[in-house]
This record gives structure tokens, sequence and C-alpha cells, in this order.
């Protein structure tokens, strides 16, 4: 890994200079803040693609493999682009016994897609997460910081089509 | 304002506004659950009425966190008065304010019915759901504004902190809390005075208090609502932590998915630091703090304490052998104590009160109160905190309410993936540490999911299992591949694939895994499928002997021919005349669970 070639040259300059700049900013020892400086790089650039995760191993002076072992360790991290609504539907026990299995299958045929992928026009990732701890309101289903609680199949066509429309209205 | 001393403290308290100061104090819900249904806009428009009416200076809408009766959300609480309205919306607001706030007269069409009477009560203590309770972790929740220190100060916020730097040693700190008899609320239930006496106990000068806010239960969200709703007493119980160990830095390692929580936590740290109650010379002592919060990233396993601290040093979270423990060699190789939210809440109680009052609650080995998270088929969804020793039958339909159908509730799933299920005929027992080892489970953090007839337990087992193997971290192989195959038998199970002997290979590879795991992840992750099948085990018979029906049916004598559900059946599987009972076709059956749903009079037998 050491030795392979780093081409940046697909990632937006001004985002990567944010990025330096916060790595800069951290006290002690950096390489203990890697997942905190995983979370920053995600917040830019919305997904952590190999050459952006190399980037930030030579920034830390940490192995390719040691950064791309931590990303793929855990679930908060994406290496493949997601799109501009993520939508999770909540997994826990709570909602389970309410049904979020038909929430869940509801999304991915209107969205057309499969767990954890963009759907081809890059509008939604769908994404079946853990418990989110709104269990008073199973079964719940987030689009990005947007929490819908009580949610049943058919509420899950008035959902999808609010972000469609918003997204056609932008344009 | 500015705390030097324990007399700056004092003299902030009086000058702190406070509820008596108001005419009348209307408390908005703003904890995550009542968020998403729009209470933020609930406490704006209220605020906006004031201002309209010029009645701010007689009145105070209070931001505050979570009041536990989530289900009913949003929730909006009128003091002095004591009425609290449920599932307010943004149109009734201005019938509260005419009504209420202005003519003083409570809007009845608000109030929670209770089920099966009448009358409603007016008092929000006189609700069955707050009568059984008592709030000592959860006290100031739903009680003040949590992003206003003053609130907490004037909740003699702090004065345990003071108390602790003016009159006790370290040692007599330690000595208060293990006679309280507090034990850990994450799960094991560990002495926590032994536990911060064991880390004080290893020479070193440097060493750490952290704080578990990884809360991964599914089902479980009550260190999520303490944040939300009270984050200062956490940091307040970190810090007497710290003083009691030897330790000046305290972390918090928080869910990335809290993120309202997350931002309260740096507000409450920003607020205590800019008034001295967090930095150095505390209280003019030599005692320094600092606090500071750790991110996770979504990882189940990173609740075990050894995974924790792996995670906090930015390696993937996987745990290590045990000893050494991490009060011997935790955060960075030093001395470690990891205490979880709900334990730390109880501190500044525990120390204003005395260690007597609080061994007084609870039950002989299980001191002072739990909070439980009530969730599933049951009629008041929330959260809920009693005294040790009350049981099942008090806290689910008492408090709970029962089911919300009417229907008997069949058992309780509690603790989580790593817990067990009880059944009705132990909802009379007392609750406990020890009580609920004795039936198969364990406290866990305590999520309770509520089942009906209706659940389908070796789904529930395979639902848990499912879980548990996903995030089994893969470090030692009994967790890793004991728990894939054991998932992969009911998997089997549930598809009809299955054979009898099945169920004894599920029984034994689970006692295996649990015998040779290695962390507390594998050693609990069999307890769904072993105490399901302990006490259901006609259920598990009926997939693995193949007898189980797997499609829906039609109980002809309550059937009154209304055809709803033959027309809500996407494979027409449904026949029968107009008035006249309907049966379904068994052979075509998708058991998609349309007819069900569609059907007035409940005829339709579920699988």
């Amino acid at each position: 890994m050491r030795n392979r070639i780093l081409d940046t040259s697909t990632l937006d300059k001004e985002l990567l200079k944010q990025l330096d700049a916060f790595i800069d900013s951290l006290e002690g020892d950096k390489q203990e803040h890697l997942i905190h400086v995983l979370h920053k790089a995600q917040d830019l650039f919305s997904y952590l693609p190999q050459n952006l995760q190399l980037y930030i191993a030579r920034k830390l002076d940490l192995s390719g493999a040691r950064v791309n072992g931590v990303v793929t360790f855990y679930s908060y991290f994406n290496e493949k682009p997601v799109g501009k609504y993520i939508i999770s539907v909540c997994m826990g026990t709570a909602c389970f016994v309410k049904g979020a299995d038909k929430v869940l299958e509801r999304v991915l045929e209107l969205t057309g897609t499969n767990k954890n992928e963009m759907s081809s026009d890059g509008l939604f990732t769908v994404k079946d997460v853990r418990c989110i701890g709104a269990c008073g309101l199973a079964p719940v289903m987030t689009v990005n910081d947007k929490v819908y609680g009580k949610v049943k199949p058919k509420d899950v066509d008035d959902i999808i089509r609010h972000y469609r429309s918003i997204q056609y209205e932008s344009k | 304002m500015r705390v030097n001393n324990y007399n700056d403290l004092k003299e902030w308290k009086k000058v702190c506004p406070r509820k008596a100061d108001y005419k009348i104090n209307v408390l908005v819900c703003n904890g995550t659950s009542c968020l998403s249904s729009d209470s933020e806009m609930l406490a704006k428009i209220l605020e906006k009425e004031m201002l309209n009416r010029d009645l701010n200076g007689e009145i105070r809408i209070v931001k505050t966190g979570c009041f536990g009766f989530c289900g009913q959300g949003p929730i909006i609480k009128i003091e002095p008065d004591d009425v609290t309205y449920v599932q307010v919306k943004v149109e009734d607001i201005a019938e509260i304010v005419e009504s209420h706030l202005v003519n003083r007269i409570v809007v009845s069409r608000l109030l929670y019915k209770e089920p099966n009477q009448t009358n409603v009560v007016e008092q929000s203590s006189g609700m069955n759901f707050y009568k059984k309770q008592m709030r000592i972790a959860l006290r100031n929740c739903g009680e003040i504004d949590p992003e206003n220190i003053e609130d907490y100060i004037v909740n003699n916020g702090y004065f345990a902190l003071a108390k602790v730097l003016q009159e006790y040693t370290p040692d007599e700190v330690i000595k208060i809390v293990k006679e309280s008899g507090l034990r850990g609320r994450g799960g094991g239930g560990f002495n926590t005075g032994l536990k911060w006496e064991l880390t004080r106990k290893v020479p070193g000068r440097e060493k750490y208090i952290v704080c578990n806010a990884d809360e991964g239960d599914p089902g479980a969200f009550m260190d999520r609502s303490i944040l939300e709703g009270d984050p200062h007493s956490v940091l307040e119980a970190m810090m007497i932590a710290g003083y009691a160990i030897g330790a000046s830095q305290g972390l918090i390692y928080i869910r990335a998915e809290y993120g309202v929580a997350t931002q309260r936590l740096y507000r409450a740290i920003k607020d205590a630091k800019e008034a001295g109650l967090i930095g150095e010379n505390i209280f003019g002592t030599d005692f320094s703090f600092d606090i500071n919060i750790k991110l996770g990233a979504g990882a189940f396993v990173c609740g075990e304490e050894t995974a924790l601290i792996r995670s906090m040093e930015g390696f993937r979270g996987e745990p290590n052998k045990k000893p050494p423990f991490p009060s011997v060699q935790g955060f960075r190789g030093k001395p470690t104590s990891v205490n979880n939210v709900e334990t730390f809440a109880n501190v500044p109680a525990i120390i204003l009160n005395g260690s007597k009052w609080f061994s007084s609650i609870g039950t002989e080995k299980s001191k002072g109160t739990k909070v439980f998270a009530l969730a599933g088929q049951i009629r008041n969804n929330g959260l809920v905190e009693v005294p040790m020793g009350t049981t099942f039958r008090e806290i689910i339909y008492d408090i709970g309410g029962g089911h919300p159908g009417g229907k008997e509730i069949k058992a309780i799933q509690i603790g989580g993936p790593s817990g067990g299920v009880i059944t009705k005929d132990f909802f009379d027992t007392k609750i406990d540490y020890e009580s609920l080892l004795g039936m198969g489970a364990m406290m866990g953090s305590g999520g309770m999911i509520i089942m009906d007839e209706d659940s389908d337990m070796v789904k529930i087992a395979k639902f848990y299992l499912e879980f548990t193997q996903d995030e089994s971290c893969g470090k030692c192989t009994p967790c890793r591949i004991g728990t894939k195959r054991m998932y992969e038998i009911l998997e089997n199970l549930v598809n009809m694939k299955g054979k009898p002997e099945d169920l004894d290979r599920l029984r034994i590879l689970g006692e295996n895994i649990k015998n040779t795991s290695l962390c507390g992840l594998g050693q609990t992750a069999p307890n769904p499928v072993l105490s399901t099948m302990k006490y259901f085990r006609e259920e598990y018979e009926a997939y693995a002997y193949r007898t189980k029906k797997t499609t829906y049916s039609i109980d002809p004598k309550l059937c009154i021919g209304c055809t709803k559900c033959a027309r809500n059946c996407p494979v027409d599987c449904i026949e029968g005349k107009v008035k006249e009972p309907h049966y379904i076709d068994e052979t075509k059956c998708i058991a998609c669970g349309a007819c069900y749903e569609a059907c007035p009079v409940h005829a339709i037998i579920k699988p």
C-alpha cells in the first residue's frame, strides 16, 4: 500500500483543503483521531472512495490497509457513492415486530434499488439500520435527518413522492 | 457567571430564573421522539403567541427533554397546574393559549384518556403511567431545559460535585457509592463503587473516566433520553468519578446516530467550561478535569468496554481478552473506568441524598431504580423508571396500559440481543438482576419488547441472531462462525426445510458459543434462541416437524361475507358469495396479510 500512487485528481480540491485544515487543528496523537477524521471526511465528500482513504492514511502516517480496515469495520462509513437522500429504515426489535420489513420492501420497490445501493437517478440510497432509539414511534424510517414515525407501507408512497417532487421543483 | 468556589455556586443558584418566577410554565417535549412529530414547531408558535399577547413575562415556554410518554407525543405539560396534553398538533395551540393559558380552563379533549375509563384524569400525577414511577435517573428529564445550565443549577445541579470536593476524600466518595449499592445499568450489573475502587487502587497518575453512551440494544433508548434531557447530570457524575479514582480526563463515547444528544452534550460541556465547572482548579480546589466526546461509527460490539476502548483509540472495535481489565489497562494502556450513562445519572442524587436513602429503595441485592423502555405491542410506548423489585405485571399492565388491542400478552423480551424472554407465568416476578438471570434472561440495558399471541417466537429469535451475527466483529471463531451456523439452522427451520434433530444442534451449538466466545457479545448471543426454545418449544417443533401452518385462513363463524378480504387479496385466492362465509385457497395464499388488515370483524386467522 505504501508504494501505491496516490491519485487525488478525482477529489474536490476545496474540500481537501477543508479536510487538511481539520486534521491540522486536531490536538495530541493524530492517529488516535482516525475515526473522527473519517467522520469529517464523509461529511465533506458524502462517501469515502479509496483514494480519499489513502489520502487520509498518508496524512496521518498510517498504512492504507489500516484505514481501509477501520472504514469497512464500521457500518456508518460508505465506500460507495450515496444518493442525495439517505433513507434509513430502522430494523430494531420494536420496529421489526411492528412490520418494518414490509416498510423496507416498499421503499426498495419504489426507489428501484437494492439495500445499500444508490438509485440510478442518484436520488436515494436505502439502508436498513440498527435501532435508532425512537421505539415509541415504531416502525420508523428517516430520510437524511427527518424522522418519520408509525410508518405504514402505504405511507411510503407519499414520502418518496415528496422527495421526488422537491427534486423536480429545484430543477 | 463564573464559579470560583462553592459560595459562587450558591449565589448563582439564588439568581437563576426558577419556575416559581412565572405564573405558568409550558413544558414542550423536545426529545427525539416528539421532535419527529414537529414539537419544535409547537414551541416556536407558543413563543410567538406569548410575544404577540405580551405574556412572556408571566409565561415561560420551556423546551425540555423526554417525558417518557413517547407513544402519545408530542407532549405539552402545563405547570403548576400539572396538566399534560398529548398528541398536540399545531392547530391545537391557539386553543391551549386562549383557553388554558389565558382563561385557565383545561382543554379536556387533549388530555390522555385512560383505557376502559370513562372520566379523564386531569392531573398528570394521577395518570396510571406516572403513578407507580419513581424518577431518580430521569429526575430532570421533562422538567428542565437541557440546553440551559441555569435550569440544572436551580435543581441543585453541580452541588453534588461541590459537596464532594469540599467535604469528602476520594476514598469516602467510593465508600458512599459502594454502600449505596448502585450497580452498572448497562448490562452486567457490577457494583459501581467497587469498579471505581479497583481503578483507584492501580498506581499511576494518568487515568481515565469513560462514559459508555454507545447504547446499542435494539429497543432501549434510556441513555439517549438522559443525554438529551439532562446532559449536565452525566458530566457532573463523570467529574465525581474522576475525583474518586484520581483521573483528570473524561471521555464520552457516543453513537454517531444520536445527533440531538451529541449536540446537547457539546453545548453542555461548553457552558460548564465557561462557568468554570469543567476545567482547571474546580471550585478553587486542586482538582482539574476535562471532558471530550468521541463519536462511534455504527458497530454494536463497541458497547463492550474493551472494544469501546479500541474504537476510541482509532482502531477497529474488536474486544480484548480480560484480564487485564480496563480498570488496570484501558484507554492508552492506562487505568480506565467505563460506566454507562444511566449509572452516572444516579450518582449526583446519591451524593446529595446519601447512600442510605438510595439503598432503602429496591430489593436486597439490587438497589435504587431502573429505567425500562417499553416498546412493541403495548399501549403506552415509552420510558418508565421504577424501583427495583417492581413486577413485570405492574410495568406492562398498570404503567404500560396493556395490549393496545386488548389481546393477551404472550411474552416480554428483555435485555435485547443478549437477553431472553419472560413468559406470562413469570409476570409476577419482582425484577432485579438476580431474578432475571435465574429466568435465563438478563437486565441488559432495560429494553422491554412486549409480544402478543401473534408473535412468532422462532422468527423473533432468528431476528436477534441475524442481528448478532451481523454485528459479530469476527475476531473469535465461536462467535463469528457459530452464530452464522445458528442463523442458518433457524433460517432453514423458518423456511420449512428443517429437521427434528436441528433443535438439539441449535441447543448444543448455542451452549458452546456461550462457553467459548471472547467477549460479552458472543457469550450472550445464543440467549434469545435458548430461552425461546426453553419456553416455546412447541413453536420450534412445529417448524422442525413441518406441521406449522403458513397460510391465512378464515373463521367461518365470524365471517360476515363483506367481501373486503377478497377485494384486497393480491393473488385472488379468496372466494365466497356476498353475505356468506368466505374461504382461502391455501395452495395459492402468499401470506401477505392484506386480508387480515382489511377484515372489519377479525375473522381472519393468522398463520
